[in-house]
């Protein structure tokens, strides 16, 4: 009995997973066909991209710098001690725009966009606000989803690649600096290993990680249950699973963009 | 703006699961009458707003609006429907990000391409209608709830609609308020011919309709005027328009 009863448990959840996975496949779907029929809100979408980007700039700099000056310290010992200091900069460089850069700082933006979206909109769903949109012939996903959606494709690249650059910069300053290294060498470096490859591959992962980001913050709301704690549960899952769901398309992406790759 | 139309539920079911919340219900709105709906709760009052406006859709059945059944409309047709529509949700689901002005002028600035004077114009001339005239500048934060209903009838009403859907509007409501509300509803229906559906539980908001239905159970068990319900001795109806305390509203 209790065996069966615990895999109806496992398949009831499956279900419901399977369920929820299907709805988010949904309303990714109607989002990108209302996008690609631009069918935009264009006052919500210059707000959203405001809030993505210009607000999200100082963390994600800050965010950036630190992680190039901690990732340059760690290889730097190894790499002097190896004979390798030439190749500080371009590693840096490298693994800043292929990895580095675009995953810390989505995860960054998975947590304050993500979760911001997230409660938002929960909090509309469960006071009727989203009810009013559509009582109103206002269709949600227009209004609410498609900016939101077009701001983090638009700003997480944006914002990763100055987050390249900033955290070059510390990386630069540790190298110089605390190591010893000649800032030319450092420079000519990255001129030996980076290419603009690199950077646009970044920003690509970034854009679909934002994509990620926006939409799973976008269905979590809209599915919030009543109360207070459903749309904590909401903000909450809408953080996880787009953190989630960052680092698994980013195996896959990685593969796919840069597996194989030798220069 | 034009007069509204009859509203009719033909045989309409609605399941959640398990859960029947209305079994093959037939209800008629008149054109440009108020009519109240009443019931205890969870009885699916709430149920035949949702189906009139098009958020739900029955399980089986038809709903229609003069000669256009809803149930069969496309996107397109049914955002069209429901530019003609406007609606009091219970807890007045005011945009907490938009001013009160906004809010107001949310369905006019969404759809129509006027002015800014001509959008101020209409936004003060319906805000004097709830007497609220100068909130404009407020947030629904900084209102009390029976402010807040009062903006959520405004901007139901902001492009005059036809058909004018109030979910519980006096819920909550001191009584002065609730007679506010009222009165407003009964201007309403009777200055712009609108069809009004009014549903309540609350026994002051219950007579202010033209024709009142009472739910049960997810059916109708009774509907007449005012007079014909202050009269009626059938047990359901009596027990919940005289508040009766009992667990068996049938009176078995």
């Amino acid at each position: 009995m209790a065996v069966i009863r615990a895999l109806e448990s496992v398949g009831v959840r499956s279900v419901s997973g399977l369920e929820r996975l299907g709805s988010l496949v949904l309303l990714s779907g109607r989002a990108l066909g209302a996008l690609a029929s631009g069918q935009v809100h264009g006052r919500n979408t210059v707000s959203q991209l405001a809030f993505v980007g210009a607000e999200s700039f100082p963390i994600a700099a800050l965010i950036a710098l630190t992680v190039g000056m901690v990732f340059t310290l760690q290889i730097a010992n190894e790499f002097i001690r190896y004979g390798a200091t030439s190749a500080i900069g371009g590693v840096v460089a490298i693994a800043l725009a292929r990895e580095l850069a675009p995953i810390m700082i989505s995860v960054v933006i998975a947590g304050r966009v993500g979760s911001a979206i997230a409660a938002e909109l929960g909090s509309m769903k469960v006071t009727e606000q989203i009810d009013a949109l559509e009582a109103f012939a206002v269709d949600p996903v227009r209004y609410l989803v498609v900016p939101r959606l077009i701001a983090c494709i638009v700003m997480v690249p944006l914002l990763v690649g100055v987050g390249n650059m900033i955290g070059l910069l510390g990386g630069y300053w540790v190298a110089t600096s605390m190591k010893g290294i000649s800032s030319q060498m450092f420079l000519d470096s990255i001129q030996s290993f980076l290419v603009p490859m690199d950077v646009f591959k970044g920003m690509f992962k970034a854009a679909l990680f934002g994509a990620a980001i926006a939409l799973i913050g976008c269905h979590q709301g809209l599915n919030a249950k009543k109360g207070a704690q459903g749309v904590g549960a909401a903000t909450t899952n809408a953080v996880v699973y787009a953190m989630v769901t960052i680092f698994i398309l980013n195996y896959v992406l990685s593969m796919g963009l840069f597996g194989g790759t030798a220069k | 703006m034009g007069q509204g139309q009859t509203i009719r539920l033909e045989d309409v079911c609605v399941s959640f699961g398990d859960r029947q919340i209305l079994k093959g219900i037939n209800l008629v709105f008149p054109a440009g009458e108020t009519s109240v709906v009443i019931g205890p709760s969870g009885c699916g009052k709430s149920t035949v707003l949702r189906l009139v406006s098009g958020l739900l859709q029955p399980t089986s059945g038809r709903v229609w609006v003069g000669d256009v059944d809803i149930t069969r409309l496309t996107r397109q047709e049914m955002k069209a429907y429901r530019q003609g529509l406007g609606f009091l949700f219970q807890a007045g689901a005011l945009f907490d990000s938009m001013t009160v002005a906004e809010n107001v002028a949310f369905s006019l600035t969404e759809h129509l391409r006027l002015s800014q004077d001509e959008l101020d114009r209409i936004v003060n001339e319906k805000l004097a209608i709830v007497d609220l005239p100068g909130l404009g500048h407020l947030y629904p934060a900084n209102l009390s709830g029976g402010m807040q209903k009062r903006v959520s009838l405004a901007r139901a009403i902001a492009r005059d609609p036809s058909l004018i859907l109030y979910d519980e509007p006096t819920t909550g409501l001191d009584p002065i308020t609730s007679t506010v509300i009222e009165s407003l509803i009964v201007r309403l229906t009777r200055d712009t011919r609108a069809t009004s559906i009014v549903v309540t539980h609350q026994h002051s908001t219950i007579y202010c309709g033209d024709r009142i239905t009472m739910l049960y159970q997810g059916q109708v068990v009774g509907t007449g005027t005012p007079d014909d319900m202050r009269q009626t001795q059938v047990p359901l109806i009596r027990n919940f328009l005289d508040g009766r305390v009992t667990t068996d509203l049938t009176g078995a």
